[in-house]
């Protein structure tokens, strides 16, 4: 075992002061799967960064009530607020907000097309359940507000969280599913063939038109129908406007100032997600910086040089098996207990790490040992930053 | 319905409830909705198709089945089963209304979602019905309510006409006492603060509330009295040494110290376990423990936590 994990390649060290001290990062982006601890991390690498000197926005999607609060985001506006307690003393400083999404999307609808036309918009069904729920819509949105902090260009560096996805990588795929959507037949067919011009109009009648449309009235009801054309012709005279926004982001995140940050935890479901993440990003040539591993279990006393061969799981079970049958020292032997657990544990996620480094050996990790407690104000986020840095 | 933050264990726990309902030659459903073939992972088959296909036996000829639901496939199931929209259906999909109300109109999405597996609850068979139980691995806490409470969430879209019909039934099987919806927790702030914000948020829509389960509850290797102490750094580290000596296994200050170190780390994690399960005993709901297993979960693993859902339904 000690063999096979000596040959197993071990992962290089991701530098993440080096990266946030670097002026050419204008952009970080928090990526990963639900509750691996991507909102903390994009606060504590935010902070760490002002702390170093950088003037730094952090943009946070849905962050716990009492972190939120610690950084002073008191509710959910899109405006980007100091935050109070952040050491200033290298020059920099932090502000941080919350993404509201339907305001987000509002304020598109209201960019892209004349006052009357928004209002109608604003009012239809669809876009309601849309802007509120769409599996995507906070993805998109806040790629969308990445766009306007970075082109109101008045921070050094961004850091951006993203949504807590089923999926990590549906903020890619969100503004492209979007786009297919408004570029697809189905609206041509609702908005009309007038629109699309005849040789589509020409392919929906060999697809049986009049089928078409009966069948879609009976199954979605005339009203839905007739809300849903409403909608599609209104979203269509700024589909131009989206698409270009959607296009412009997607350059921004593939641009050299942007650092992806896959975060994950040692369990198989989040890394699983964090080595799709990292083969995507690779796909869509995106920069990647690397995986911040948090949540690591470490046995303290495995570490003890020399240690880790005398005091393994199974030779602890058996020590603390001999003083239960002794009838004596319980305190050894529950501490024994426990480190044979620890020590179970810890090779467990070394394993699960050293399966994602065997796929993806030239990823730098950095590993964030797990904290007995939460962290809800600025000294714990300092000591994430100091963690984060080893 | 199992829901419960990310990271909780969700799908880990929905299918250990499967396991334990289908104990003593029951059938027993287990449906993920959300297309992350979580279950196969899980019980360590190849990934599911939109079919449902057995996944794991219980005790005396119980049998669990699973259904991976995917929005597309219901949608066409859908059309099929109550339009009989043969070619037509195949058309709807060629012109982009599958892609329509599966991304762009989340309302109609969940509608085939709930729908498929309401139509499970209700499926016969012989004198019976199909299933015992039907389990479903939900959508995360933060989503749970809009996801269940179809009806008004189509509202907005369908007043009336086919689509309302069918999200009013949905909503009649979600809403009767046949269904409960459990949430998954740890013994962590966030997740039991998403916990209580989950329940109550889910309480408004009449939807059945069942039990807390709270997973990966660290076994207490001492004495309360002692973690506490341990927790505030307070180790006695020569009783430490000498049974360490007793042990046969290296007792120097160096193992000492680290080891004392672990357990002051322990104690510390068992205390703000402890906070947590003020705030989840404060909820009225049944509560549930389910054990940390610190080398995974594997099926030997899925058994031993269906056991101990059992052992504390029946005691």
């Amino acid at each position: 075992m000690t063999e096979r994990q000596r040959r197993s390649p071990r992962p290089t060290t991701l530098d993440v002061d080096a990266l946030l001290t670097d002026r050419a990062t204008r952009i970080v982006v928090c990526c990963g799967s639900g509750g691996v601890g991507k909102t903390t991390t994009a606060a504590a690498l935010g902070l760490r960064a002002a702390e170093l000197g950088r003037s730094t926005v952090v943009l946070t999607i849905d962050p716990a009530r009492r972190l939120a609060q610690s950084m002073g985001l008191a509710e959910l506006d899109n405006i980007p607020r100091r935050v109070p307690g952040v050491d200033t003393s290298n020059g920099g400083d932090l502000e941080a907000m919350m993404l509201d999404m339907k305001r987000t999307f509002d304020e598109i609808v209201e960019a892209h097309t004349d006052p009357r036309r928004a209002g109608q918009i604003l009012a239809n069904p669809f876009y309601q359940s849309l802007s509120a729920g769409f599996a995507g819509t906070q993805e998109y949105m806040a790629m969308e507000k990445l766009g306007q902090l970075r082109a109101a260009d008045e921070w050094d560096l961004i850091v951006v969280d993203t949504p807590p996805s089923r999926s990590a990588l549906d903020f890619l795929d969100a503004p492209e599913r979007l786009g297919r959507f408004l570029d697809g037949r189905f609206i041509r067919l609702l908005v009309g063939p007038a629109r699309s011009g005849g040789r589509a109009y020409v392919r929906m009648l060999t697809a049986g038109f009049g089928l078409v449309t009966g069948a879609l009235t009976k199954v979605l009801g005339t009203q839905l129908l007739k809300d849903a054309q409403t909608f599609v012709t209104a979203l269509d005279t700024m589909f131009g406007g989206f698409r270009e926004r959607a296009d412009a982001t997607y350059q921004l995140l593939q641009a050299s100032g942007t650092a992806f940050l896959v975060v994950a935890a040692p369990e198989p479901d989040a890394l699983r997600e964090a080595s799709y993440f990292v083969e995507r990003l690779a796909r869509d040539r995106m920069p990647l910086a690397g995986l911040v591993l948090n949540r690591v279990h470490r046995a303290a006393a495995a570490t003890v040089s020399g240690s880790r061969a005398r005091l393994g799981a199974e030779r602890s079970i058996a020590a603390a098996e001999t003083l239960e049958e002794l009838g004596s020292g319980p305190l050894a032997a529950a501490v024994l207990r426990l480190h044979a657990d620890r020590v179970v544990l810890e090779t467990r996620e070394r394993r699960l790490r050293d399966g994602f480094t065997a796929a993806h050996p030239r990823v730098p990790i950095v590993e964030v040992p797990a904290m007995p407690n939460d962290v809800h104000d600025l000294v714990g986020l300092r000591s994430v930053g100091t963690a984060l840095t080893p | 319905m199992v829901t419960g933050k990310g990271g909780t264990g969700k799908t880990t726990v929905a299918g250990a409830l499967a396991l334990s309902l289908a104990a003593d030659g029951r059938r027993v459903l287990l449906v993920e909705v959300e297309g992350r073939q979580g279950i196969a992972q899980l019980f360590d088959v190849p990934p599911l198709p939109y079919e449902e296909r057995q996944v794991a036996v219980a005790r005396d000829g119980g049998a669990v089945y699973a259904l991976a639901v995917d929005p597309e496939a219901a949608l066409l199931d859908y059309l099929e089963t109550f339009y009989r929209l043969g070619r037509a259906g195949r058309s709807l999909e060629r012109i982009g209304l599958v892609d329509f109300v599966t991304t762009v109109a989340p309302g109609l999405r969940d509608v085939l979602l709930t729908g498929k597996f309401a139509e499970s609850v209700r499926r016969r068979r012989g004198n019976g019905y199909a299933y015992d139980a039907v389990v479903v691995d939900a959508p995360p806490t933060g989503r749970i309510a809009r996801f269940l409470n179809v009806t008004s969430e189509v509202a907005g879209i369908a007043r009336v006409g086919p689509v309302r019909t069918h999200a009013d039934m949905v909503l009649g099987v979600i809403r009767s006492p046949q269904t409960a919806v459990h949430f998954v927790s740890l013994l962590e702030e966030m997740p039991v603060q998403e916990t209580a914000d989950g329940i109550a948020e889910l309480e408004q829509t009449g939807i059945p509330v069942g039990a807390v389960l709270v997973n990966m509850v660290r076994e207490r290797m001492l004495p309360t009295d002692q973690l506490r102490a341990a927790a505030a750094g307070q180790v006695d580290t020569d009783a430490l040494a000498d049974g360490l000596a007793k042990a046969g296994v290296d007792a120097s200050d160096r193992t000492v110290e680290a080891l004392a170190a672990e357990l002051v780390d322990h104690a510390q994690r068992v205390g703000a376990e402890d906070e947590a399960r003020k705030t989840i005993e404060a909820l009225d709901n049944r509560v549930l423990e389910l054990p940390f297993l610190p080398d995974g979960v594997d099926i030997g693993a899925l058994h031993q936590l269906a056991a101990r859902i059992e052992e504390q339904v029946n005691p």
